[in-house]
């Protein structure tokens, strides 16, 4: 029985939802404008803002390097990550919560403060628009995602079958390849996902330590909006919506045949 | 939390056993400087730079406190500040107003709804961070969507981008996912039998619900207005895009000093009471976040 409460309350959700989805249900069309210009709504229909990103050397050269920045980013934030949630889940209680609180920090440091102090470091050591200065940088700001990701999946995974493993003979390093990592892999691989999209998206500190040389794909979208209004942006945010969207969904159903299985 | 209470028995039982001498000397030990890289990088990016960022507040150009006591004289200055507080505060209470009803509803729909409306929380993350601003110029400006449905209806068009209301609108679609996720995860554990039980001992609806219902829920309130307010403390990118030279924050005016004026001791100082005060507040936050949240559990 639908009272009016109810209603209300439905009504109000879906306003909600639409205040969250606004953005991307404005890009996406935004995309195949026919012309030049971010009014709303396009006019006419064409591809050429696709065609442009492809062939654009601004473009594709900021989209590889962000791309090998974020690679590199999900191997190196991961493996540090990984060892740091062991390090945390099984240190005493106490010593434990203080080490997550000291590494969660990178996420609550407001994003210019971090950018002014590492721009000032990369000054004097001539890391400014280098893939090291991004990698050092994004690694940085990635580790809380990767560790609060095992972290979640170390939380319920049972340690005496460590200990079954090693009292019938098996090696330290043998007993974390064949018993506790591939048990704890879903939180490894969604912390590696959530590096690559830090690293992938990250804005504040790219735009500090960015060099003609070396822009990230970020840097060149936002260099893009200040500059003119070009609907490229809106042809290279569906295409990332899009990837997001395939590699989450993928993600997903291989997590639920696992299950099954 | 995937543990069910009724297995806490067994397992302290098994701690017990994987604690004794004997099994103990086959068990991993447990090894703390596994977490060193991760410090190291910490160290590295973080706190050396933070470092400098605070050194040179209080050396550049002169050894001393000059650099913050031109920031609170000057009227410019304490304006701003005072801006970056009142926009979190005005973000804050909007994502409020949107996620309580929105979580409250989550949890009384039926599986697929949920599901829906899950996805509509987690969709805009799909989008990247930048363009997701873009799309809110988009949105906001004077030829933009709300201005042409206003003109649709026959009201007359209002300007919002490059003004403070912009700004917040835009900083609450960024930041609503932080404050609906963590007030759904507290409802979620919240016994719903307790409503009907008021309601039989003779309670109104809506008193139940305000007494029994909204301090239960509180535990997640708590949580999100956190993340949501000191998060907007340092936005950077949405207000640049979205605002205008009156509705500057303390992120632009720190990235002024710095990038345009060179001036590294006066936008340190900035960066240095931005930073201040995020820690204020988490340390002023944190221990009652924690101690609302053991308690409504005990209660439920």
């Amino acid at each position: 029985m639908p009272s009016f409460s109810r209603i209300v309350l439905g009504l109000f959700c879906l306003l909600v939802a639409i205040l969250l989805l606004a953005p991307t249900l404005v890009v996406i069309p935004m995309s195949f404008n026919g012309n030049k210009s971010l009014a709303f709504p396009p006019v006419g229909f064409s591809w050429q803002w696709y065609a442009n990103f492809f062939s654009s050397p601004d473009w594709t050269t900021s989209f590889s390097n962000s791309l090998i920045v974020a690679l590199i980013v999900a191997v190196v934030a991961t493996v540090i990550g990984t060892l740091a949630a062991f390090g945390v889940s099984r240190a005493a209680a106490r010593t434990g919560g203080l080490l997550r609180a000291l590494l969660i920090t990178p996420m609550v440091v407001p994003g210019v403060v971090l950018a002014i102090g590492i721009y000032a470091v990369y000054l004097d050591t001539h890391l400014v628009g280098t893939v090291t200065g991004f990698v050092l940088a994004h690694t940085m700001l990635a580790i809380p995602f990767v560790l609060i990701a095992v972290q979640a999946s170390l939380e319920v995974f049972d340690r005496r079958l460590e200990t079954a493993a090693s009292s019938l003979g098996a090696g330290r390093l043998t007993v974390f390849r064949t018993v506790t990592l591939p048990l704890i892999l879903p939180g490894v691989l969604s912390g590696a996902l959530f590096a690559f999209i830090t690293s992938f998206d990250e804005i504040i500190v790219a735009l500090f330590i960015t060099s003609p040389y070396l822009k990230t794909l970020p840097v060149q979208i936002y260099s893009s909006i200040t500059r003119d209004a070009d609907p490229t942006v809106a042809a290279v945010g569906t295409l990332l919506f899009l990837a997001t969207s395939l590699i989450i969904i993928a993600g997903l159903l291989l997590g639920m045949r696992r299950e099954r299985t | 939390m995937t543990a069910t209470p009724d297995d806490g028995a067994p397992n302290a039982a098994a701690t017990d056993l994987a604690q004794s001498p004997f099994l103990s000397r086959f068990r991993p030990r447990g090894p703390v400087w596994l977490a060193t890289p991760a410090l190291f990088v910490l160290l590295l990016v973080l706190a050396y730079p933070l470092g400098i960022v605070l050194w040179r507040s209080f050396s550049d150009p002169a050894i001393g406190i000059d650099n913050y006591v031109w920031f609170f004289q000057s009227a410019v200055n304490r304006a701003v500040l005072q801006r970056t507080f009142v926009v979190a505060a005005w973000v804050t209470l909007a994502c409020l107003i949107c996620a309580y009803p929105y979580a409250y509803a989550m949890t009384i729909v039926g599986r697929n709804m949920r599901l829906a409306l899950i996805l509509c929380v987690l969709v805009p993350f799909w989008l990247s961070g930048v363009v997701r601003t873009l799309a809110w110029v988009i949105l906001l400006q004077d030829s933009g969507v709300i201005n042409s449905m206003l003109r649709g209806i026959g009201l007359p068009p209002v300007k919002l981008i490059r003004t403070l209301p912009g700004v917040v609108i835009g900083m609450t679609q960024v930041l609503l996912p932080f404050m609906i996720l963590p007030i759904y995860s507290v409802m979620k554990g919240i016994d719903t039998r307790l409503l009907p039980a008021a309601r039989s001992l003779g309670a109104q609806p809506w008193k139940a619900f305000l007494q029994i219902y909204v301090p239960l829920s509180l535990p997640g309130v708590y949580a999100g207005a956190i993340i949501v307010f000191i998060l907007s403390l340092g936005f950077y990118i949405t207000p640049a895009l979205l605002g205008g030279p009156r509705s500057i924050l303390l992120s632009s005016l720190v990235q002024n000093q710095v990038l345009s004026l060179l001036n590294w001791g006066r936008g340190g100082a900035m960066g240095v009471v931005l930073l201040v005060a995020t820690f204020l507040l988490l340390a002023i936050a944190a221990p009652l976040m924690r101690q609302k949240h053991t308690a409504s559990r005990r209660e439920v």
